[in-house]
């Protein structure tokens, strides 16, 4: 192979040494060795069993996010609003923990129905204001974000304020048996991760093996042939949102129900906006969304030990993950870059 | 409630307003050449600590205000670069830029929050601030409000009136017309995002220095998306822009009053205003509810609120110009 198919092939490392180079740049910038930086990031994610499960733990509702918007991404929808559908999830979610007393398990099952229903009827109502009013999926997801986070703060200082008063931090504790069942005292439940394998499991054959998953790519692709081939764009639209939505809903009973256990004031923890970012940075290749999910929760993780050894700010996970998407958009397809110099265009 | 009470909401609905007007007039640019700068709500918090940083360092807010406008404009020459060199999406680039944005704002941010720095007083025009309840609520803010409205007016005099301003219509309109006129649409797309995107910049130090003082970890978010919903709202004109800029000023100052009036009312209801307004006004301008209702309107009156109410953006936003 000759020196500009090997440049070819190695690539794609560019960006994400660059990613990482950028971010050990602010490292040293702050005084903080990078060395150091990334053995405490490393033991924050895999230092001992606790730390591995909670990078687990936090992996599960970020891929089923992440999982939720293969499907909008496919339809062609930017559904910035997954933040909202997984705050309104958590929401659903507490409201049947702190009001209904049944058998454990027909409290999860009820649990998790409502934070699906309740995460699909957000999304749903995205997708109407798209097909029905014409705004954005963009705007209106983002404007009901803000008001999903609205009312949770609502909530949690006034009326599920804890009975010492409110603090503006969260709920009281949920009754144990609306818990989720953890592993050995961690964050991670079992049980999160068998939902999480059916809901990528279906999706997967969704979107690679039926007819819908076919209408859903005419329609992302492109609207005329989805209009060929008799797609209702209206319908496939809603029903890719709600799907979506559902998903990202049951992602906010795991984070209320094993993560924590009660209603935060940031019950998502940015796992939404995150996920978008995976599914970016894996550009369709579902195979893949697993793993980058799987590394962005390590990376999330770890660096909140960094927070805690060097005092610096945890946002450098974000920063780090962001920064790699955005090389890897700007510069992943080195076809693109042209630097090669001016190839024939194919558009 | 007495006059000089609304004078004060209303005053200060003009502050809340400004660097709303600043940076909707910024993105109007923008859009109009042909590009979204989704990026918005980041670029401001980044300029917003920068320019917040800069201008307590060199004691100076003008050269707060020059860093800020270069963070923008930075923000918005990726944007450009991105979509007219290497055909991304502008939506995704903008997005990731959101959000990169804000945790490179707290992170770099991070040893300067919550402590005092260099703010613009208050100036009054003389004469003009003398005039009865118009002259406190316009004429007796800070330079930064004067400059907005000149900017404004010079905005939409610049996009309407002159022959530039048609060409970067023509360019964000159809660009493949423009270019068999001999218009270089990629050099006028870069040129104008940059600009628009120095003016996002500039409204994002306006906060740190005059609306909101000081920094703090996400001391702006959520304004750059309101900004973004105004444009649209505005219809793509900086005069329609800066009305829908002050709107959104009168729900903040509002806010303020309606809080110490219902103080039975969760303060936190009061912040979901802003965005139940932003769902409708796009529904007002976008959906066909409007149309519904302007049919129940006398005849004569139908065909100006038709052209009032509804809006288009500019045909080729957001879509790439192929030259080769």
């Amino acid at each position: 192979m000759n020196l500009r198919g090997w440049i070819a092939r190695a690539w794609p490392a560019v960006p994400i040494l660059a990613a990482l180079l950028f971010t050990t740049i602010l490292l040293v910038m702050f005084g903080a060795s990078p060395i150091e930086s990334l053995e405490a990031m490393i033991r924050g994610a895999f230092g001992d069993q606790s730390k591995t499960l909670s990078v687990i733990a936090f992996w599960i509702p970020l891929l089923l996010s992440s999982t939720g918007l293969l499907v909008t991404f496919t339809a062609g929808l930017w559904n910035i609003g997954i933040e909202g559908q997984i705050v309104m999830g958590a929401i659903a979610a507490s409201w049947v923990a702190l009001n209904l007393e049944a058998p454990s398990f027909i409290l999860i099952a009820l649990e998790i129905i409502a934070a699906m229903a309740a995460g699909g009827l957000w999304a749903g109502l995205t997708a109407v204001l798209k097909t029905r009013g014409r705004v954005h999926e963009i705007f209106g997801g983002l404007a009901l974000n803000n008001i999903a986070i609205i009312f949770t703060n609502y909530l949690i200082s006034g009326p599920w304020q804890p009975p010492e008063g409110g603090t503006f931090r969260g709920t009281q504790p949920f009754q144990a048996a609306a818990l989720l069942p953890r592993y050995a005292n961690s964050r991670f439940s079992p049980l999160s991760l068998v939902l999480l394998v059916i809901a990528f499991a279906m999706v997967v054959v969704a979107l690679r093996g039926t007819f819908w998953g076919l209408k859903l790519k005419a329609l992302g692709k492109n609207l005329r042939s989805a209009f060929l081939l008799g797609v209702s764009s209206e319908r496939e639209v809603i029903l890719a949102m709600l799907f979506c939505g559902a998903l990202a809903g049951m992602g906010g009973a795991v984070r209320v129900l094993s993560w924590f256990d009660s209603l935060r004031q940031s019950i998502s923890g940015g796992i939404g906006f995150l996920a978008l970012l995976v599914v970016m940075l894996a550009s369709y290749r579902i195979l893949w969304v697993p793993l980058i999910a799987f590394f962005f929760s390590v990376v999330l993780n770890g660096s909140i030990t960094l927070q805690l050894r060097t005092q610096l700010h945890s946002s450098l996970g974000g920063i780090l993950t962001g920064v790699m998407v955005l090389f890897v958009l700007l510069f992943g397809d080195a076809n693109k870059l042209r630097i090669f110099g001016k190839k024939k265009s194919h558009e | 409630m007495n006059d000089s009470e609304i004078v004060r909401i209303l005053a200060s609905m003009i502050l809340q307003a400004t660097p709303l007007m600043i940076a909707v007039t910024g993105e109007t640019i923008t859009e109009r050449s042909g590009i979204v700068n989704l990026s918005l709500d980041g670029s401001m918090l980044m300029a917003a600590m920068t320019g917040f940083v800069v201008g307590l360092k060199t004691d100076s807010v003008w050269l707060g205000f020059l860093a800020a406008a270069a963070v923008g404009a930075l923000f918005a020459l990726i944007v450009a670069f991105g979509s007219i060199r290497l055909r991304q999406s502008q939506v995704a680039i903008g997005f990731v830029l959101t959000l990169l944005g804000d945790d490179l704002s707290a992170f770099l941010g991070q040893n300067y929050t919550r402590i005092p720095g260099p703010v613009i007083k208050r100036m009054g025009i003389p004469v003009l601030e003398e005039i009865p309840f118009v002259g406190p609520i316009f004429f007796d803010q800070d330079i930064t409000v004067y400059l907005t409205y000149l900017l404004v007016a010079l905005t939409w005099f610049f996009l309407f009136k002159t022959q530039a301003g048609l060409k970067v219509r023509a360019v964000g309109e159809r660009p493949e017309a423009a270019f068999a006129r001999g218009v270089n649409v990629d050099y006028v797309r870069y040129l104008y995002a940059i600009i628009g995107g120095a003016l996002v910049g500039i409204s994002g130090a306006v906060y740190s220095f005059n609306v909101k003082l000081g920094w703090s970890e996400g001391h702006t978010r959520g304004f750059g998306w309101i900004a973004l919903a105004i444009v649209i709202f505005g219809g793509w004109s900086p005069i329609r822009g800066a009305l829908g800029a002050i709107l959104f000023g009168a729900t903040k100052a509002l806010a303020t009053y309606l809080q110490r009036a219902f103080p039975q009312v969760s303060v936190v209801a009061f912040n979901a205003i802003p965005w139940v307004l932003m769902i409708a006004v796009l529904l007002m301008v976008s959906s066909n509810i409007t149309e519904r209702l302007v049919i129940y309107m006398p005849r004569r009156i139908q065909r100006p609120v038709r052209r009032l109410l509804r809006v288009g953006p500019p045909m080729a936003l957001g879509i790439s110009f192929g030259d080769d």
